[in-house]
């Protein structure tokens, strides 16, 4: 049995209102500040390419920024990638807090697993920016 | 002048690779002859049979569930004690040569600060984990570590040379080679001396020819292979004709016998041989153990034998560049490595969540200084790389640490019984979409047991349990053998007792490997 596809999800609770956090995550140029090993990000309509820290260039198409729902989705379209979906939803728990979900769809499954790791470590970034600001 | 320290590691190396502990196929006589001198230990075992927790373990001289790397692809903190940083500490000079793999090698994002130093042998502030020389390889040419920059500017010719080693799905690859298609096997015509063995005994040399004569100096000496892929340079595959190799002993020729054992273990063993099911990243996916061959054995034996020999010679060069040096008579020398190698074991190869002698049983070698006039002797009792630390620490003439768990090895076995040498642990712990497994292991008084908890193929009633004295292959388990329950109840309990507590917050698989 050969797992093709992966399917990874990592969270974070962020002690800040749902929509300090939005502010942050519905920006797609704004990755970069948050996301560490993510070093440009050129945003062109629904066109979006990034820069790994490696230097490499990742294109993708933003599928869904919704800032009612609070939810960010996109698709890589570069190469090695057979297919790919990753959705962020920003989840108000109505206590002042929020729960950030980062949800990853990727074959080769190898590739939800490497972003899954970067993204966990983006997120507790995430929550420190947000929780820091004024 | 304090005694000096050169730590060898190999990587994924069996016990009975070796000359000293009844090999037949490699010739080790540099490591032999060590053993004549010092201490062999006869029941060595990891504390985790993959890399990362294995090696983290060593640095840090405490179990994975105390340091939290539980399987490779989670990185141990920048901050985690660090043995290399006391020695540093206290005056010596240090260095760490070849593979690290405390942090994922699958870094895109270079996120991961030991992919980002093959700029410099020097880290930034003066030391990392505390090794103030750092030159990094593994297993291949490929990535940003100082043997593959090395490579690509003196030799870019042989980069092509090397196996791939992941699949274009970005799998471990199960592309066959060689002359029987095993997978992992392939011809690769690079010079000799462009292999990293080679080069890793070449940049410890070049490191310790920088030292002052009366410098004290630890040196962790790292290499890379006898793990896949088997592509040593083929210059030096002619040295062991695979067809003249026995099939291993651990391995039953008829297949009915090979699946009869399996079926005897908690069944996710069968059904990895089977290819139903993958545990863990580190055997290639696509790869069912149930296709392996008589001669795919022999010649992956064959050539993980001559990637031994290589590593000896290696060895050899640096320990002639030790005397010359000068510092013959104050130099500890240690010898082991991160965990095993089924190698053809039950019909399987690679590793995974299979705690066996295969993978458990270690080489380990401690020629302590001359100077001190050690006595030659075998350690029977179970000792643990998490003695690594410790010993260190009491070679360098240091308390050990409080957060090491272990303590400085036994320079005999009355000395281990007097110290407590009774039990050593071993922990699996893997995650891989979906799929969790998770084993502790004791190793006691000549039997070792497995208590499996809960996961996706286990409710954690399973278990094994072997007599390695009656049963030293392991292959039959008497886990449920209502003859050997008290046993199994005094290890289960011994285990319950000695178990470490498990690290929280947890840490978080970041990459595959």
């Amino acid at each position: 049995m050969t797992v093709t596809r992966g399917s990874v999800r990592r969270e974070v609770r962020v002690r800040r209102p749902a929509d300090d956090v939005w502010r942050w995550v519905g920006d797609a140029a704004r990755l970069p500040e948050w996301w560490p090993g993510i070093t440009a990000a050129k945003v062109e309509g629904d066109e979006r390419t990034i820069t790994l820290g490696s230097g490499i260039p990742m294109p993708e198409k933003l599928l869904t920024i919704d800032a009612i729902q609070r939810r960010f989705q996109y698709r890589i379209t570069g190469p090695i990638f057979r297919e790919h979906t990753s959705t962020i939803d920003v989840h108000d728990l109505g206590d002042g807090t929020s729960l950030v979900v980062y949800s990853i769809d990727a074959d080769p499954a190898t590739m939800a697993l490497v972003i899954a790791g970067a993204a966990g470590n983006a997120l507790q970034h995430l929550r420190q920016l947000v929780e820091g600001e004024s | 002048m304090g005694r000096k320290i050169l730590l060898i590691t190999t990587d994924q190396q069996r016990y009975d690779t070796l000359g000293c502990n009844g090999g037949t196929i490699a010739r080790t006589p540099v490591v032999d002859a060590l053993a004549a001198s010092g201490i062999r230990y006869e029941r060595c075992h990891p504390q985790s049979v993959v890399c990362m927790p294995s090696r983290s373990t060593i640095l840090t001289g405490q179990y994975p569930s105390t340091h939290g790397v539980w399987m490779n692809g989670v990185p141990l903190p920048l901050d985690a004690p660090s043995v290399a940083e006391l020695l540093r500490t206290s005056g010596y000079r240090t260095a760490l040569v070849g593979k690290p793999h405390f942090q994922p090698f699958f870094d895109p994002f270079q996120r991961f600060l030991e992919n980002s130093l093959g700029d410099s042998t020097v880290p930034s502030g003066g030391s990392h984990r505390g090794f103030e020389h750092l030159e990094f390889a593994t297993h291949g040419p490929v990535g940003p570590l100082h043997y593959s920059r090395w490579l690509a500017a003196m030799h870019p010719e042989a980069i092509g040379m090397f196996y791939r080693v992941l699949d274009d799905a970005l799998q471990v690859n199960a592309d066959g080679g060689g002359d029987t298609a095993a997978p992992q096997v392939h011809v690769n015509a690079i010079q000799r001396g462009w292999y990293h063995t080679d080069w890793v005994a070449d940049r410890t040399i070049a490191w310790l020819d920088s030292l002052a004569a009366d410098d004290d100096w630890f040196c962790w000496m790292s290499f890379p292979d006898p793990h896949h892929p088997w592509d040593p340079p083929e210059s030096e595959v002619g040295r062991i004709n695979w067809r003249d190799v026995p099939l291993p002993a651990g391995y039953p020729a008829r297949r009915e016998e090979r699946e009869r054992i399996l079926d005897a273990k908690p069944r996710h063993w069968r059904m990895w041989y089977d290819g139903t099911l993958v545990s863990n990243y580190e055997a290639p996916a696509r790869w069912v153990p149930a296709t392996l061959t008589d001669d795919q054995v022999r010649e992956v034996n064959a050539r993980n034998a001559v990637e031994c020999e290589l590593i000896d010679e290696a060895l050899g060069r640096v320990l002639r560049r030790v005397d010359e040096r000068g510092w013959a008579d104050d130099v500890d020398v240690i010898f082991t490595t991160d965990h095993g190698e089924l190698q053809g074991d039950f019909g399987l190869l690679f590793k995974g969540p299979y705690h066996v002698d295969a993978l458990m049983r270690l080489p380990l070698v401690w020629r302590p200084a001359p100077s001190t006039q050690p006595t030659a002797s075998v350690v029977t009792r179970p000792v643990g790389l998490v003695d690594l630390a410790p010993t260190l620490c009491e070679i360098a003439g240091l308390p050990a640490a409080d957060w090491m768990q272990g303590a400085a090895l036994p320079v005999n076995d009355p000395d281990a019984e007097s110290r407590g040498f009774e039990r050593v642990l071993t922990e699996w712990d893997s995650e891989l979409f979906g799929v969790g497994v998770h084993l502790r292991t004791i190793t006691r008084a000549g039997w070792v047991l497995t208590r499996y908890l809960p996961g996706t193929v286990h409710d954690g009633s399973e278990g094994e349990l072997y007599d390695l004295v009656a049963d030293p292959l392991q292959q039959h388990n008497r886990w449920n053998d209502p003859s050997c329950r008290g046993v199994r109840d005094d290890l289960f309990d011994d285990l319950l007792d000695h178990t470490p507590p498990t690290r929280r917050p947890r840490l978080q698989l970041e990459a595959p490997v």
